[in-house]
């Protein structure tokens, strides 16, 4: 289990945000993935997710083994707790629930409909879908949007108890978590046309300001 | 892909769901029409079969824009689109969960409905026969319809003017069967016509469907 992704170029409504990203994330490896608003951290995992093609470049991971947290998280309004995880659970040929519950504290919330949660409580839920899932690899997008401290600290001790299995995460944010993790900059989205290159540590902002100057 | 039948079955049956929705529309067409026409007992026998197929139709269209527009808005689409169900499972799993809850219910009422316009005898047996071997193909193409107008804002119109026409063979069949039926005619034609119809929208759309999908998730 490894997700190789070998010179790749993204692209967000036909405008190139990103090009030239190389990493390798194997089993064991929690990766942060860094950047200012609008540099194209959510095309590049939705692009490995595979929900678009990419512009250049491969990623070599088997899509059977990614699971993908966007800023939705799929919730249905008018059915359970238990109801929305045991579908995503069936969905992906797991039986039982009871662990993914346990993990994000949602033991009382499990005959109360999504809809009446609170925001946190949505995330928590949201994150718990992807312990049903079973797979390997975790493509996270702002993960704790909307999560308290304590919350924070669940869903720390969740990537750690996966990767701690064999599992990876990639998880694009802006908080520390406090993990055991490497790093992935990406640069600025250039206004100018001149596309922002990944992997480079820089002053994003100040290359922007200089766009528009 | 139970599960996701299951689901989508539950989802329209509770709260804001539209089930039943389709049903109320078709009862109160079906009231209006002698309202408009007139109460001439001959003159609505003869109409019926094809008022009933025009509001089943159009009944059918009313719930068409839910099939993949509240998945696309809540982010489940993206999630079903990464799950192990490949894309066109999903979309003939949704297509089948929208016949369940529309065009099945229509079927079993329309018998019913026929009554406010004086369907005589053999009209009751034809019209539902009919309509249980036509409507899979309007859930169907409409599902190919939402497809292709999925992530678009109060797309619904644009889908009723894009699936309507697309819905005209089936209608000129299915109510071209009914009214032959029902007038001791061989219907046997137009009903193997239509279920040809039927037949080759539920196995080609879904992969049509699928691709519009994707495009319009990217």
């Amino acid at each position: 289990m490894e997700m190789k992704v070998d010179n790749l170029s993204v692209a967000r409504g036909g405008v190139p945000v990103l090009e030239g990203v190389n990493f390798t994330l194997g089993a064991g490896q929690v990766m942060i993935l860094r950047g200012p608003n609008g540099s194209g951290k959510t095309t590049l995992l939705r692009t490995l997710a595979g929900l678009q093609p990419p512009l250049a470049g491969r990623v070599s991971a088997d899509p059977e083994q990614i699971t993908y947290g966007a800023h939705a998280d799929g919730l249905k309004a008018t059915l359970t707790v238990a109801e929305n995880l045991r579908f995503w659970a069936s969905v992906h040929g797991i039986d039982s629930i009871s662990a993914a519950v346990a993990d994000f504290n949602l033991q009382g919330l499990t005959h109360r409909p999504a809809g009446n949660l609170s925001a946190g409580q949505k995330r928590r839920l949201g994150l718990a879908r992807l312990l049903v899932t079973g797979r390997p690899i975790w493509l996270l997008d702002e993960p704790t949007v909307s999560l308290d401290v304590a919350s924070v600290g669940l869903f720390a001790d969740a990537v750690r108890a996966h990767v701690a299995g064999g599992g990876a995460a990639l998880i694009a944010t802006h908080i520390d978590l406090g993990l055991q993790a490497d790093t992935f900059d990406i640069g600025p989205f250039r206004a100018d046309g001149v596309r922002g290159r990944s992997g480079q540590n820089r002053d994003g902002y100040a290359d922007f300001d200089e766009a528009f100057t | 892909m139970i599960a996701l039948l299951v689901r989508d079955m539950r989802l329209a049956m509770r709260a804001g769901g539209g089930f039943g929705l389709g049903l109320a529309f078709f009862l109160i067409v079906s009231t209006l029409v002698p309202f408009g026409v007139g109460p001439e007992a001959a003159i609505l026998s003869r109409i019926a079969p094809g008022i009933l197929w025009v509001g089943a139709l159009l009944a059918c269209l009313l719930s068409l824009d839910r099939i993949f527009q509240l998945d696309f808005e809540d982010g489940s689409l993206d999630l079903l689109a990464t799950a192990p169900i490949p894309m066109e499972g999903t979309v003939a799993i949704k297509a089948l969960a929208h016949w369940l809850v529309t065009g099945l219910p229509l079927t079993l009422a329309a018998p019913a409905f026929g009554a406010l316009m004086n369907l005589q005898s053999p009209g009751h047996y034809w019209i539902f026969v009919t309509l249980l071997i036509g409507t899979p193909a309007l859930s169907m193409i409409g599902a190919f319809g939402a497809a292709l107008t999925v992530g678009l804002k109060r797309g619904g119109l644009l889908l009723s003017l894009l699936v309507l026409p697309l819905y005209i063979p089936t209608l000129i069949f299915g109510a071209e069967a009914a009214t032959r039926g029902t007038a001791g005619l061989s219907a046997l034609t137009p009903l193997l016509i239509m279920a040809g119809i039927t037949a080759g929208s539920v196995a080609l759309l879904p992969f049509a469907a699928a691709s519009a999908l994707r495009i319009n998730l990217r």
